[in-house]
């Protein structure tokens, strides 16, 4: 096993351990807002997830799945920031 | 050389991700979550995302180095802008400040706001009833 294939699995160990603390935050969360920014990060997570991965394939189109991740990720999180505002809080 | 400050940034950035989310878990308000999750996991993902950059121009890829470098500007745009959204959201809909909270700058504003809302919800429903 080479250096450089450890040091990919260190680095997705750790982003898996991010993410299992952002679904923590999203099962647990008390109100709609903190779940809506546990989502958020998520994706932003993912870009990362996707770039370790290109690294370790070498395999350039998962450059392309972070890029397109990344647009999706920012519409969504105003869509449902628009949806919060108009609406009051009840739970 | 480029290979190791590639996989140095890459490490910084990861690190900052943990911290974030670290954070994300533990802290006490949907405001104080926010801030630190948003700054934390920007910064780190940007730092990957250089570091990914890097590694394209080391073995010699151009189309990853450009990707990474779009990528991470783009993160950098997008991310606090969503973040600042949905705590303006948060706070319109009535999310409470932690206990310990000290100040709360926004209170004023977001009457405002409320009232503008109010304002335009019955000028909708005059509008809807009229024939």
């Amino acid at each position: 096993m080479s250096g450089l294939t450890v040091f990919n699995q260190v680095a997705f160990s750790v982003l898996l351990v991010s993410s299992l603390l952002c679904l923590f935050r999203i099962a647990r969360g008390p109100s709609a807002p903190d779940r809506a920014i546990a989502i958020d990060i998520l994706g932003t997570l993912i870009v990362g997830f996707s770039c370790i991965l290109a690294v370790w394939t070498g395999l350039e189109y998962y450059m392309n799945i972070a890029i397109a991740w990344a647009l999706i990720s920012f519409v969504g999180t105003l869509a449902l920031a628009k949806y919060l505002e108009g609406r009051t809080y009840d739970a | 050389m480029l290979e190791t400050i590639s996989q140095w940034l890459i490490g910084i950035g990861l690190a900052f991700d943990l911290f974030g989310c670290v954070g994300l878990a533990r802290l006490p308000d949907v405001y104080n979550r926010a801030q630190a999750a948003t700054k934390c996991v920007t910064l780190g993902t940007c730092a990957i995302l250089l570091g990914v950059a890097l590694h394209g121009l080391g073995v010699g890829s151009a189309a990853m180095f450009v990707k990474a470098i779009l990528c991470a500007g783009f993160i950098l745009l997008t991310s606090p802008v969503g973040a600042h959204a949905i705590c303006r959201g948060a706070y319109l809909s009535g999310v409470p400040l932690w206990e310990g909270s000290v100040e709360d700058a926004f209170s004023r504003r977001a009457e405002d706001i409320r009232s503008k809302q109010a304002k335009e919800r019955t000028v909708h429903r005059e509008e809807a009833e009229t024939p």
